[in-house]
């Protein structure tokens, strides 16, 4: 009962949303928005590794997002449709149900390629540097994606969508929500993994105390690195969700604003704490829309509620506590590792 | 063949010499003791040891093996560990999981099994759970294993760290003064305690020590050094009658 809670609880959930927009009983705009909480999930979740348990300071997530976003993007298109730019699909488009996943993760590696890139020159330096050279490689990126005429350039770059009716074609349900559902929880579900294992408790000394880690035999270059790896590889794999669900990306849409949003959802739902980075991004993307109407002036908003959260909850809504350490009797009905 | 030589070391630190052309030999199954004056460059050797600084000139080699260019997690891979001067437990650990992660090299498994949960990650996880509650208990400390170091008194905070180092099984234990802060009779239980793991585990143990009472009831040898280079070595009794040592430590008679 206590390992089959939690997997009974998600089917039941993924069940009930794709029924609720299989019916057409919650609209399109609803919908996005569950999936906008579901990528940004995987954002503030991945992000949180490297801020929260490593205690680095990576400010250029956006910028693996964006790497994962184009490549998955592509790649979706190259397969799987007919573009002018790539010309006729190379595979079948009744395969684009089955390949969706593959370049997801292709996307997902590139990122974790590029952030092993970024790694091994930063890792010399901490602090403040990192940031510095994480907002540098930030911008490079969007930069390079600029002036790369093939793929759009600045004007963005499209036709995702027609992935998406490919594989409706396969079959009629709506396949993003069941995508980006099954991403957030195999994220998390890694996360928690990795965390919790006694390899993974090596990221958390590395903060606590870096001198005593590594003369107590933890290769703390090592696991900075596959800790980077790992937290920019799921940054791409919400990168390519999030390129399907709009069905159009441009350079622009990960500059540093996006970056910034990450970091908010990191310190709003507390340093270290998966729970935290969950609950900070589902609040986090309603306010986004709560606030719609405000127009600009939503940008002086939310900057202000953190500020009063700084203020009078500075380590974030679980400061580095996870749900069994709030409900420790929770304990007893549900196993997630 | 002895277990640790340190050969010709010299420590500059843009011009300043903090350990100068020092010779010294440990055996295994040794306990010894680096006395001397505050500044004296105890530390220092011990953190060349350790990986920490990389010497400026001279040799170290464990068990014949060069150490020069090693990383720390490397030397403490093949079998030095240490304690520190200032407690260097991670503090937002558990006990439990201080030790288990000090075991962080032998864990014996790679990315892919911890991600799928394969039967060799789970079995060597468990192994290590399994060492680490047996040093807890043997040391008697296994009803703290969920408390955080720093909610335990100072001297269960030395055990903690001594068992932390312990647990990846070293050859060579180097104590940086582990009677620093503790109480008179926090003392004598800290002299037992060294003692006791000397006999028990099969390693030989270097420490650095102010209080004398601890260096002399304990160690067999001892090293004496100043301004970084090696002034007596022999057994306590020498040591005391040492005028070398005495003129470090009061100054020159004739002043």
């Amino acid at each position: 009962m206590k390992r089959l809670s939690v997997p009974i609880l998600l089917f039941i959930l993924l069940s009930i949303l794709m029924g609720l927009s299989y019916f057409e009983i919650i609209d399109l705009y609803i919908q996005t928005i569950i999936l906008f909480m579901g990528i940004n999930i995987i954002t503030s979740t991945s992000l949180n590794l490297v801020n929260g348990n490593m205690g680095e300071f990576s400010c250029g997530h956006a910028g693996f997002i964006a790497v994962g976003a184009y490549v998955s993007s592509v790649l979706s298109v190259a397969l799987f449709t007919k573009s002018r730019v790539f010309g006729a699909p190379i595979l079948p488009p009744e395969l684009a149900a089955y390949g969706f996943p593959f370049v997801l993760i292709c996307g997902g590696i590139a990122s974790a390629l590029t952030g092993l890139l970024i790694a091994i020159p930063s890792f010399r330096t901490r602090d403040d540097y990192l940031a510095i050279i994480t907002i540098a490689a930030n911008y490079i990126i969007i930069t390079a994606i600029i002036n790369i005429d093939k793929i759009g350039g600045a004007r963005g770059f499209m036709g995702m969508k027609r992935v998406i009716f490919a594989m409706e074609k396969c079959a009629e349900i709506p396949w993003m929500i069941f995508w980006v559902f099954l991403f957030t929880v195999l994220t998390v579900l890694i996360i928690r993994r990795y965390m919790t294992s006694t390899y993974g408790k090596g990221v958390e000394a590395i903060r606590q105390d870096e001198i005593a880690a590594e003369i107590m035999g933890v290769n703390t270059n090592r696991i900075k690195l596959v800790t980077f790896m790992i937290s920019s590889g799921l940054a791409g794999i919400a990168g390519g969700l999030y390129a399907h669900t709009i069905g159009y990306i441009n350079p622009k849409s990960f500059d540093l604003l996006k970056s910034t949003e990450a970091l908010v959802m990191v310190y709003l739902g507390g340093m270290g704490s998966i729970t935290g980075s969950i609950l900070s991004a589902v609040i986090f993307t309603l306010m986004l829309e709560l606030l719609r109407p405000l127009q600009i002036i939503k940008w002086v908003a939310i900057p202000l509620l953190l500020i009063i959260i700084m203020q009078f909850r500075p380590e974030g809504i679980m400061g580095h506590r996870e749900l069994s350490d709030v409900f420790p009797r929770l304990k007893k009905f549900y196993k997630f590792k | 063949m002895p277990l640790l030589e340190v050969d010709n070391l010299t420590q500059l630190f843009s011009g300043l010499c903090a350990v100068s052309e020092l010779k010294l030999c440990l055996e295994e199954r040794e306990l010894v003791g680096l006395i001397g004056p505050n500044g004296a460059g105890k530390t220092t050797v011990f953190n060349i040891i350790s990986g920490f600084y990389q010497a400026t000139q001279g040799e170290i080699r464990f068990q014949g093996r060069n150490l020069a260019g090693l990383k720390p997690h490397q030397i403490s891979a093949l079998g030095i560990t240490r304690t520190f001067q200032n407690i260097r437990l991670w503090k937002e650990m558990s006990v439990l999981d201080n030790i288990l992660v000090a075991q962080h090299y032998h864990l014996g498994y790679g990315l892919g099994g911890l991600f799928f949960r394969t039967p060799r990650y789970l079995k060597r996880e468990k192994d290590i759970r399994i060492r680490a509650f047996e040093l807890l208990e043997i040391f008697k400390i296994d009803q703290f294993a969920e408390e955080k170091p720093t909610n335990l008194p100072y001297g269960m905070q030395r055990k903690v760290e001594i068992v932390r180092a312990l647990s990846s099984g070293p050859k060579l234990l180097l104590l940086d003064e582990p009677a620093a802060g503790l109480q008179a009779t926090d003392v004598n239980e800290l002299i037992t305690l060294i003692r006791w793991v000397f006999d028990q585990f099969d390693l030989s143990i270097w420490m650095i020590e102010h209080q004398m009472k601890v260096v002399m009831s304990l160690c067999s040898q001892i090293s004496v050094i100043d301004f970084g280079s090696l002034i007596a070595s022999g057994t306590p009794e020498e040591i005391q009658q040492n005028q070398e040592v005495i003129k470090a430590y009061l100054g020159d008679e004739q002043l």
